[in-house]
């Protein structure tokens, strides 16, 4: 049986890690390879790099981060954050990341990821979702930071995104997102539900009981970010937590 | 000892060479059908679509270099959609170069893409398994090869049996990533070298 994940998201500007609350009060807490790596070491599944600056393509660090990555890491990482264009991911798939994350350029032209799909397998292409409450199991897909309302039901874009060729969804709830208190349940669930690749949960880890959560409605990996930041000797202890859970852990 | 990685364009192979290196062996990457014919071992790697990856070998003469490299039984092996290549047609569309026998499918599962680490159990005495089996290993893929005869290898579970691992002779491969896999996978490319040394 295939096991669930628990995947460190390392927030990287300008080639460095950065550690902040909703985008202010950024702190540089590392070398993003040098943390992956020690991650890795510690029992972590996989990684995603999440480049939160704005890049303009061309020329931007997180080029010559992949490649590192590339070579050095033995677990496989996705690369995410302003991938705007088909050759923007195209050029970090053949640099060598085992999948990009696409979110606001899949909104504004889904085409990508059927491109993306045709090219390199749909199991390299991850659709990142950010998604806001907006009822009681209603979430509207958000961009730009979650300030720009996109018109667009969470649960229904899941779908399509899937149909369009994503091999993997990563769904952030903005709401959740930073607070600790755990991942919105009810918008992972119903998302799990409607689709048949797997859901990574996004936003609210606080715990290894919010994990834990996340599995039970369907999700088949875990984000987190601050409570590996703070301790990466923790996780072991997380994953052998989740493992006497009853959760398929890869110990 | 000499690795040739087969490079007919698809994508980066850098992940694999320098796993290889850490795994004690010098691989290069070459488009050149001869270097192909007098590697000691020859690697295909790759992701995507099967379709492109077998026209992409057709149309460089690799195939040829391939098949001959086969006949005179000397060490091939697969990764990824590299072992999907050594079955035959893929209801992707697409033909493989048909060492082993049989089709390669989509994955039937609640969940595809496979994407993730899962437990290999090892089935008859493949070399390259050695010291492998219970062993988590990194999957990410959605079609898997359906071999019609029974082969030493291994299999994992998702939704069924899926293939992981094919070893007849000196042909062999793998359906999980050795270079994404850890020491699991550090340990997949120490048993190739060695087989690859006596196959």
């Amino acid at each position: 049986m295939v096991k669930k994940r628990l995947i460190p998201c390392l927030d990287v500007t300008k080639g460095r890690v950065v550690k902040g609350v909703r985008f202010v009060e950024l702190r540089d807490i590392g070398d993003p390879v040098e943390m992956a790596t020690l991650y890795s070491e510690y029992g972590a599944d996989e990684l995603v790099f999440l480049d939160i600056t704005a890049t303009v393509f061309g020329h931007d660090p997180i080029v010559e981060l992949v490649e590192r990555a590339a070579v050095e890491l033995e677990i496989p990482f996705t690369v995410g954050g302003g991938v705007s264009t088909l050759e923007h991911a195209r050029r970090l798939l053949r640099l060598g990341a085992d999948k990009v994350a696409v979110n606001r350029a899949a909104v504004e032209r889904p085409e990508l990821l059927t491109e993306l799909a045709e090219e390199f397998g749909s199991q390299a292409v991850v659709c990142a979702i950010d998604s806001k409450k907006v009822g009681p199991g209603a979430g509207e897909v958000v961009t730009h930071g979650a300030r720009r309302p996109r018109g667009l039901d969470t649960v229904e874009w899941a779908c399509e995104v899937v149909s369009r060729g994503a091999g993997e969804i990563m769904l952030t709830s903005i709401d959740a997102d930073g607070t600790r208190e755990g991942y919105d349940l009810e918008i992972t669930g119903l998302v799990c539900e409607a689709v048949t690749v797997p859901v990574i949960a996004s936003g609210g880890a606080g715990t290894v009981k919010h994990l834990a959560e996340a599995f039970e409605v369907g999700a088949e990996a875990a984000l987190v970010a601050s409570i590996v930041h703070e301790a990466p000797e923790r996780i072991p202890d997380i994953k052998r937590e989740l493992e006497e859970a009853g959760w398929p852990i890869r110990i | 000892m000499k690795i040739v990685l087969v490079d007919y364009g698809a994508g980066n192979l850098r992940s694999v060479c320098s796993a290889l290196e850490r795994a004690g062996a010098k691989a290069i990457v070459s488009p050149e059908p001869q270097a192909v014919r007098e590697a000691d071992l020859a690697v295909i790697a790759g992701v995507g679509h099967l379709a492109a990856c077998a026209e992409g070998l057709e149309r460089e003469g690799l195939a040829q270099a391939l098949r001959e490299r086969v006949e005179g039984a000397r060490p091939l092996l697969g990764i990824c959609v590299g072992l999907q290549m050594l079955f035959e047609q893929s209801e992707e569309g697409g033909i493989g170069l048909g060492f082993f026998r049989g089709p390669v499918v989509r994955l039937q599962a609640r969940r595809v893409p496979h994407m993730g680490w899962n437990t290999l159990s090892v089935r008859g005495k493949p070399r390259i398994m050695e010291g492998l089996d219970g062993e988590d290993v990194y999957f990410a893929h959605s079609f898997t090869a359906r071999p019609i005869e029974e082969l030493p290898g291994a299999e994992v579970d998702h939704g069924g049996p899926v293939v992981a691992a094919v070893e007849r002779g000196a042909l062999a491969g793998v359906q999980f990533h050795p270079e994404r896999s850890g020491k699991a996978g550090a340990r997949l490319l120490k048993n190739v070298i060695a087989w690859s040394r006596s196959a």
